[in-house]
């Protein structure tokens, strides 16, 4: 087993990122097949970007066993009021400031769901939210 | 670590190499050692980039070229040459001269590459309006990349555009011709002039292709003393231009400098070069980090095909030259002249398909999961004990390298100098010991001295 842990600043657009280029490089030495990668750094990367986009700081913890890759975000920030409904396509609470930067399409928990194997996420109003992410390998 | 399969042109002369490092350093896929007092390289990592030959300070580092003489083999031979070629000449000497100097060492013909990017103008954009392939498209046209990327970015081999480079059309259009010409084929021999070791690595063993057209491959810089010599003996006399017609336009004669495919291709495009910068750019485009590009045009080396290894000429100017020489002739006239391999179209066409380009990733650890989870486990603990300053004493590049190599039983850990003074204070080896695995390294050589 591997642990790999991040912390990510809210608001720091400028190293996001990070983590999932991270990762990325030991997948890649892991041998693990480069469609599997991508969607693993693709859902990490949204993961990511909530953090920096909407709370004030964050964990990224990611384990990889032979089997299964998880991946735990956690994060003090605004919460999520209404999950289902955060996670369709399009809806975002983005500020127009981050919509210009190209970010907070609204696609973020939906495609992080898109592609992982097993997805949960629970929230609390002006706490927190956090992500478990889990992707099988073969 | 043998892997025979992939020909390298760089070859080291261990008769010559000092074991300086020099190479080892700079190398973009860390492919080189130092043991035994010489540079070693791990073949399945090199992508032919030359950046070793480069600062190399005692030229030990080749580039295997053919023998001269096998042009004299065949009844009718062709310089086939990049470009780039006229542009390290000084202003003196005309195309045409280079031309007639070539005839005189022994061609029957001169042909140039760029030709061949009137075809590609036009396939690839229909290519990249059909193929179900992900964007960005990258273009297939320098082969250091198309390596780069296999060992590298596994996983961005599906965005490559799987048609041939310039130099494979040029050949198989000019084989043709001559055979319709009433020329055997066995009598015609193709020699390209090249300014980088990745065009001869690319023709002796291709990436999704079989067989090149090519019969010999001979260096820039060689070529460069010939035609000289030959400029230099009938200087007075000698009447340039009269026997080839230019024809080339303008932007075929710069589709091997930068920015030269992507003016040539419709939609968002961009140019990079240098192999750090391809990469840096790379890593962003294997996060998803790049959104709507349709188009990349990734080159090894600064200035693109100018910045060839091979090529005498500083960079810039014979940049500067190109781009004076094609815009200065008669622009228009050209623009509108028809080229004879356009003519030529619907049998190349066919013709111009890549195989899928394979990945062969050298990032893993081991081809088993579990093992490598562990062999990385192991890099972990091994990291946290070396000194992480990349000195290069071990004989790796740094200290992430030697930690791979060590869980792969290339080195041991006693290699870093650090560890040794650790454990000689510690008294886990003795000065005899620690000196000798320096002298392992480095050679015996390096310690002669007095």
């Amino acid at each position: 087993m591997m642990e790999y842990e991040y912390n990510i600043n809210g608001g720091d657009f400028s190293k996001a990122g990070f983590a999932s280029s991270s990762l990325k490089k030991a997948l890649k030495q892991l041998n693990i097949p480069s469609k599997l990668i991508k969607r693993i750094v693709i859902a990490l990367y949204e993961a990511e970007m909530n953090i920096v986009a909407h709370a004030y700081e964050g964990v990224i913890k990611v384990e990889i066993t032979p089997e299964k890759i998880y991946i735990n975000v956690k994060d003090k920030g605004p919460g999520i009021e209404d999950i289902q409904m955060a996670m369709e396509d399009g809806f975002s609470t983005a500020s127009e400031e981050v919509r210009e930067m190209g970010f907070g399409a609204g696609m973020g928990l939906s495609n992080i769901k898109n592609n992982a194997d097993d997805f949960e996420i629970v929230s609390t109003v002006n706490e927190g939210t956090e992500l478990k992410i889990v992707t099988k390998i073969s | 670590m043998s892997h025979k399969a992939f020909h390298h042109a760089l070859k080291i002369q261990k008769d010559i190499c000092i074991g300086c490092s020099h190479c080892m350093n700079v190398c973009p896929t860390g492919a080189l050692r130092v043991r035994n007092g010489k540079a070693e390289l791990y073949g399945e990592r090199c992508v032919d980039c030359g950046e070793c030959y480069r600062v190399c300070p005692v030229g030990a580092i080749i580039v295997e070229q053919d023998d001269f003489s096998k042009v004299y083999d065949y009844k009718y031979s062709i310089a086939l040459v990049p470009e780039v070629l006229f542009g390290q000449f000084p202003e003196d000497v005309s195309k045409g001269l280079v031309y007639k100097a070539l005839r005189k060492i022994g061609f029957n013909d001169v042909y140039e590459v760029e030709y061949a990017s009137e075809i590609l103008k036009h396939t690839m954009q229909e290519y990249m309006k059909t193929a179900e392939q992900e964007k960005p498209f990258i273009s297939a046209f320098c082969p250091a990349i198309v390596r780069l990327i296999q060992v590298k970015f596994p996983s961005l081999v599906e965005h490559i555009i799987l048609q041939k480079p310039p130099l494979d059309i040029a050949a198989m259009f000019y084989r043709k011709k001559l055979e319709e010409q009433g020329y055997n084929p066995e009598d015609v021999g193709i020699f390209y002039i090249t300014q980088c070791a990745a065009k001869i690595a690319a023709i002796k063993s291709p990436v999704g292709e079989h067989d090149s057209d090519i019969n010999g491959v001979i260096n820039m810089d060689f070529i460069y003393n010939k035609i000289y010599s030959s400029i230099q003996n009938e200087r007075p006399d000698a009447v340039p231009g009269s026997d080839y017609d230019d024809k080339l336009p303008s932007g075929a004669v710069n589709w091997s400098l930068t920015h030269g495919e992507s003016d040539n291709i419709q939609g968002r495009c961009l140019a990079i070069d240098e192999i750090e910068n391809v990469m840096e750019f790379l890593e962003k485009v294997e996060d998803e980090d790049i959104k709507n590009v349709d188009f990349l045009e990734l080159r090894a080396c600064d200035e693109s095909c100018a910045g060839g290894i091979l090529n005498p000429e500083n960079r810039f100017l014979a940049v500067e030259r190109l781009r004076s020489n094609s815009n200065a002739q008669d622009a228009e006239e050209k623009e509108n002249a028809t080229q004879e391999i356009l003519t030529y179209y619907n049998f190349l066409q066919p013709k111009l398909h890549l195989q899928p380009v394979v990945p062969r990733s050298i990032m893993k650890l081991d081809e088993d999961m579990t093992r490598a989870l562990k062999k990385m486990r192991r890099v972990k603990d091994i990291m946290s004990r070396l000194p992480g300053v990349d000195c290069g004493c071990c004989g790796a590049p740094t200290c992430s390298a030697l930690a791979q190599d060590i869980v792969n039983d290339e080195a041991t850990l006693k290699d870093c100098v650090f560890i040794q003074k650790r454990y000689e204070k510690r008294g886990l080896i003795s000065k005899d010991e620690s000196y000798e695995i320096m002298e392992r390294i480095w050679g015996q050589n390096k310690f002669n001295q007095s």
